[in-house]
């Protein structure tokens, strides 16, 4: 008894190290949001002198809202797309047997590690030709992308979890191969989708090389790039506050979705691992 | 269930669904239809992807040829492989390429063992394995640009907790060496919790009764460890350090924020920015880009051949 009780006492502080580790430069970026002006630069863990100035700093100027609705909506486009695009591509590796099948996986590998940096060159040059620099679909398009590897290897993978019964049944009593997908399949696959619409979502939200690539203004610029080229009120104070309080807003849906969604996340990241 | 309902317009159904499973030659007509379909859901997908990497990697390739400085376009010409050379005898390029794989080498092997460690924690503590889970999931989700400035702002003298710690008169971000290492400890932050999910999943395939005989066959933890989970894991463990170092080689966000590549702490990935935004200069840039292309690919090429990784795409066919 008395070893089951030193083996989880041990746990414990392994688990508590894992916990703040992970935590304490998040904790730290959210003290200094809350700093006062005249104490940000004292150097100490926890405020001394708290005040929400600095929230309301950004949220007065037009260049973090402007970036913030930007990089929603971004986002929020670019993850319905390639859940919508993925579904399908997922659908037919999953289920169906067709010639290119092998390709397509081997194709949607290479693209997942494909160098973005690689890209930035001919995109800026082809998007200023085309008139999508500095645009929302300039960002969506390679967004697009580079999620749907993502996508289609964790939608596969659940997609595979799906009895098949049910969709020869379907098809058996007359469904087409497509309202199978549409009434029979999609539903129960709905799990899957929302896991994969998660990540593809942190993945364009976290994205830095394309948002600082392919936009030059607020007409498209989003919250990371937008706060990397931040500048404080005169040449020689950074903003730090403002940066800060930028950070922490731009991490609370992340918080969020690791609270409701920890499970599907976990088992999205893994699925698609082991399978893909 | 409720298949029933759900499939209303049975009678409307195209006829070469109903005796697919029946006749030889219908069910040929079926193959072909499924095949149709196939490539019709693929499609979409399929064009997406390519436009926005094999054609543009071209048009690289095409640039990359070029002198190209958009300050003075009216000096554009083709140069054949100048560039190449330009780039490959610039000690900026060789600098920059050193500092990548240094950077990739050390986080990817100190996130192996650590990612390994928490794979345990998560598969084994008797407490507290959900907070463990929890915990790890906000560095992976955090945009990386928000860790970085947490961590620009720790190290900065006067104002930073960890600075404060130093002696007086230090500034580490400033210096070449004491900069890497804060980089590589940033992203060992950010990504070691990918690392550890990827390998918990092959973690889980290690079945409990094995161990537990290989315990009663008295072999110690470690015996247990090297000799019963590593074997086992091997595939995870692989296709784990592929995902790792190929994304480590692209690492760009954390040194763009923390010394945006200032005392020799560039990555080429900030080199090759440096030079499309900074100099302006599309042919070096692209040059750079395409050389960039062709390492992650020989990178990609030496995994899967040298260390047979099984061609993830391959194990998802068998399945």
């Amino acid at each position: 008894m008395s070893t089951r009780t030193t083996a989880k006492a041990s746990w414990a502080v392994g688990n508590t190290i894992v916990v703040v580790a992970a935590l304490v430069p998040v904790l730290w970026l959210a003290s200094l949001s809350f700093k006062d002006p005249s104490t940000i630069a004292d150097g100490s863990f926890i405020p001394t002198k708290w005040t929400l100035a600095n929230y309301r700093g950004i949220f007065q100027t037009s260049l973090f809202t402007r970036a913030l609705v930007n990089s929603i909506g971004i986002a929020l486009i670019a993850t319905v797309l390639a859940v919508a695009v993925g579904s399908m591509a997922a659908y037919a590796v999953a289920r169906l047997r067709f010639p290119g099948k092998q390709v397509l996986v081997a194709v949607t590998l290479l693209i997942a590690m494909f160098p973005a940096i690689s890209l930035v060159s001919p995109l800026f040059n082809l998007w200023r030709q085309l008139g999508l620099f500095d645009t929302w679909p300039g960002l969506i398009i390679p967004y697009l992308t580079f999620s749907l590897p993502l996508a289609i290897y964790t939608l596969s993978a659940f997609f595979r979890e799906i009895p098949w019964e049910l969709e020869r049944a379907a098809q058996v009593d007359g469904a087409t191969p497509l309202q199978a997908f549409l009434q029979v399949i999609a539903p129960l696959a709905a799990p899957g989708m929302v896991t994969t619409a998660i990540l593809v979502f942190i993945f364009c939200w976290t994205d830095f090389v394309f948002a600082i690539s392919l936009t030059s203004t607020s007409a498209s610029q989003t919250v990371p790039a937008a706060i990397a080229f931040f500048s404080g009120a005169s040449q020689f104070q950074t903003p730090i506050g403002s940066i800060a309080a930028a950070g922490v807003v731009i991490t609370i849906p992340i918080i969020l979705f690791v609270f409701f969604f920890q499970r599907r996340i976990v088992a999205g990241l893994t699925s698609g691992a082991v399978k893909g | 269930m409720t298949v029933q309902s759900g499939v209303p317009g049975v009678a409307q159904a195209p006829p070469q669904a109903q005796p697919r499973h029946r006749r030889a030659a219908s069910l040929s007509e079926g193959a072909r239809a499924e095949r149709r379909l196939g490539w019709l859901l693929c499609a979409p997908a399929v064009i997406v992807m390519l436009a926005v990497t094999a054609y543009p990697i071209g048009y690289a390739v095409w640039l990359s040829l070029q002198r190209y400085d958009l300050r003075f376009p009216a000096a554009r010409e083709f140069v054949g492989l100048a560039n190449y050379a330009t780039v490959l005898t610039s000690s900026l390029w060789w600098t920059a390429l050193g500092v990548t794989v240094f950077i990739t080498v050390v986080s990817v092997a100190v996130e192996l063992v650590l990612g390994m460690g928490l794979a345990m924690i998560m598969r084994w503590a008797l407490v507290g394995r959900g907070a463990v889970r929890t915990a790890i999931l906000i560095p992976y989700g955090i945009v990386t640009v928000v860790a970085a400035y947490s961590w620009q702002y720790a190290w900065t003298p006067g104002t930073g907790y960890l600075a404060n710690l130093l002696p007086s008169g230090g500034a580490p971000l400033t210096e070449q060496w004491p900069a890497i290492f804060i980089i590589i400890a940033a992203e060992i932050w950010k990504t070691t919790p990918f690392m550890a999910l990827l390998l918990l999943a092959g973690l889980s395939l290690v079945p409990e009764e094995l161990l537990k005989a290989a315990r009663v066959d008295g072999a110690s933890a470690w015996q247990r460890f090297t000799q019963v989970i590593l074997p086992l894991m091997k595939p995870a463990i692989l296709v784990a350090l592929l995902f790792r170092t190929l994304d480590a080689f692209r690492i760009f966000d954390n040194i763009f924020i923390l010394t945006a590549g200032a005392n020799n702490t560039r990555s080429v990935s900030i080199l090759g920015y440096d030079n499309l935004f900074t100099a302006l200069n599309l042919g070096v840039g692209s040059t750079i880009s395409v050389l960039v292309f062709v390492a992650v690919a020989i990178i990609a090429f030496v995994f899967v051949k040298g260390f047979g990784t099984a061609a993830p795409g391959q194990e998802v066919e068998r399945r």
